[in-house]
């Protein structure tokens, strides 16, 4: 009992420890990749100086993110006058919380066996296994999508509570947009959870350490590459990041649903965005990128196409796939900033057409394809 | 009243797209391709330490694109034995149209051709117009300009103040009016 809660517990200290770090460190990756895909240089003045020296650390102007969120602790908090107060308290938090408890049901390791980690540890930990994930629930890709669809209700609330007009209209499109995008992102998983026969994130993972057509590493996107890029799609306009960003259009709506919104109140508003660059990049790598594995990469070691097995101590397996985890959600997460920083923000009804007339039908194409050829195969 | 039913503008030339670009996929894709081309090629120039940027650092760097004739800060020529070339006659600051010459004159009983010479010559550059025109009103080829601009962002007026000893660090290896660099302390008189 004592072991599974303390093991239960380094599990949650390293999520949120990770997820934070992502958070921060993403407002970095985001300006300095704009800048570099700009030929600019990026935000390099703030610095940290050793006290009782004159060493300034720069570090390429890491400490950027420090400061924003000191300059965000420090500011007022403004509000309007007519706001409904509660309301207006509660929405960072639903829109932050949510965020945050999707990472619970993510899977960012194997299996991990602690008696095999250190002679040391075998007499307290016995043969016990844990799967390195906080939750292991097997209903893991619904809690995903209910917890997703829990940050939208944040949204409008905030929208609604600050009276505001602009924020009222953020509010509206933030609703409809992600209702419509949800949807998709939903239908595009069905092809997903039609093949693996599971919504289990762990299984899902796992089931993608096979070989497909004798090379291919049987990851989701060769064997849904169609329902990748529209769950990505998807994940982004759920995200509200440009091109999708219409309920917080800056030249349109100031900021849209968190215009009232000032200091760490609006601080949380952005956090939450780039945490959740991070989950749906995350979300991504496991269910279409092979998870936490290498490819043809398992929980004993290699399996190669030709049959080769290499056999991995298993410490070098758990530091593997840890680091293979956050590579992939370090990569996936640049890739979203490429699309951000590339294409132009749409108008609001070409948004909609895209959503209904656009993705809608492909998903649903892609669906049925995948159910013929699924039902084909099984006889 | 009758009203005309709204009727949108044609233009002349008619947007039109292929079905390939009507696609829209193909032509995102090409779209990442060439940001992503250019971020990786930017950040390929940084990780082996070179600069992937446009961008000059303001203070620490000057641009490298000022143009020969750039007018950007003033000298002060030198003669052979090092002193200034300026006779302090006054003509640069009266002919200044916006008065930021000041010139404080000096008697120097040792060198009889030249007996005045400034003892204090100062430009106040958060007020010059860098028009050239002390250039032209000089008598003597004393006050020239170059294409360098002087290091002075500040907080406060005061300090745009460049005095005599920053004024006479031009050091060019020659010059077609005069021996250039200058040979050391030559005693008594000049030319």
């Amino acid at each position: 009992m004592m072991q599974d809660l303390v093991v239960n517990l380094v599990f949650i200290g390293y999520a949120v420890a990770v997820l934070l770090l992502f958070g921060t460190v993403l407002t970095w990756v985001e300006r300095k990749q704009a800048a570099i895909m700009s030929d600019r240089i990026g935000a390099n003045r703030a610095y940290v100086r050793i006290p009782f020296t004159q060493i300034k650390l720069v570090w390429w102007g890491l400490f950027h993110g420090l400061a924003d969120g000191l300059k965000m602790m420090l500011k007022e908090d403004f509000r309007p006058n007519a706001h409904d107060r509660f309301a207006y308290a509660i929405a960072p938090w639903v829109v932050f919380t949510p965020v945050l408890l999707v990472f619970s049901v993510i899977p960012f390791g194997g299996l991990l066996v602690p008696a095999k980690l250190a002679p040391a540890l075998s007499s307290w930990f016995g043969d016990r296994s844990y799967p390195m994930q906080i939750a292991r629930v097997d209903a893991g890709l619904l809690v995903v999508f209910a917890f997703g669809g829990l940050t939208i209700v944040g949204a409008m609330l905030a929208g609604w509570s600050s009276s505001n007009k602009f924020s009222l209209l953020g509010a509206l499109r933030a609703g409809s947009q992600m209702i419509s995008y949800e949807l998709i992102m939903g239908l595009t998983v069905l092809g997903l959870i039609l093949i693996y026969g599971t919504v289990d994130l762990t299984l899902i993972a796992q089931k993608q350490s096979g070989v497909l057509l004798g090379f291919l590493p049987a990851w989701g996107i060769f064997l849904q590459p169609f329902a990748a890029i529209l769950f990505l799609t998807a994940a982004i306009a759920e995200n509200k990041r440009i091109p999708f960003d219409l309920p917080e259009a800056e030249s349109e709506l100031i900021a849209g649903y968190f215009t009232e919104y000032s200091a760490m109140k609006m601080g949380l508003f952005m956090f939450a965005e780039f945490i959740e660059i991070a989950i749906i990049a995350a979300l991504f790598t496991t269910l279409f990128l092979g998870g936490y594995n290498l490819p043809f990469m398992t929980d004993e070691g290699f399996a190669l196409p030709g049959g080769r097995l290499v056999p991995l101590p298993h410490t070098a397996v758990v530091v593997l796939q840890l680091a293979v985890f956050l590579v992939k959600v370090l990569i996936m997460s640049s890739f979203q900033i490429l699309v951000r920083w590339t294409l132009p923000r749409f108008r609001w009804d070409q948004l909609l057409r895209f959503a209904w007339k656009f993705m809608f039908p492909l998903a649903l194409a892609n669906l049925i394809v995948t159910v013929v050829v699924v039902w084909a195969l099984q006889g | 009243m009758q009203t005309k039913p709204y009727r949108r503008k044609q233009y002349w030339n008619r947007p039109t797209m292929s079905w390939w670009e009507r696609a829209y996929l193909p032509e995102i894709v090409r779209g990442l391709a060439i940001t992503g081309g250019v971020f990786l090629k930017n950040m390929g120039r940084w990780v082996t330490l070179r600069k992937g940027a446009l961008t000059t650092y303001y203070p620490e760097e000057m641009r490298a694109d000022y143009a020969r004739r750039n007018r950007g800060k003033h000298v002060l020529t030198q003669r052979p034995d090092g002193r200034p070339q300026c006779i302090a006659c006054n003509m640069c600051a009266t002919v200044c149209p916006a008065k930021v010459i000041e010139i404080e004159a000096a008697f120097d009983p040792d060198d009889p051709a030249h007996p005045k010479y400034p003892a204090r010559f100062e430009i106040d550059y958060s007020r010059c117009v860098f028009c050239g025109l002390c250039v032209e009103a000089c008598p003597e080829d004393a006050i020239r300009m170059v294409k360098e601009v002087p290091d002075l962002p500040s907080h406060d007026r005061q300090h745009m103040w460049l005095s005599l000893d920053e004024l006479l660090t031009w050091q060019p290896q020659r010059d077609v009016a005069k021996p250039y660099p200058p040979k050391g302390p030559v005693s008594g008189g000049g030319s």
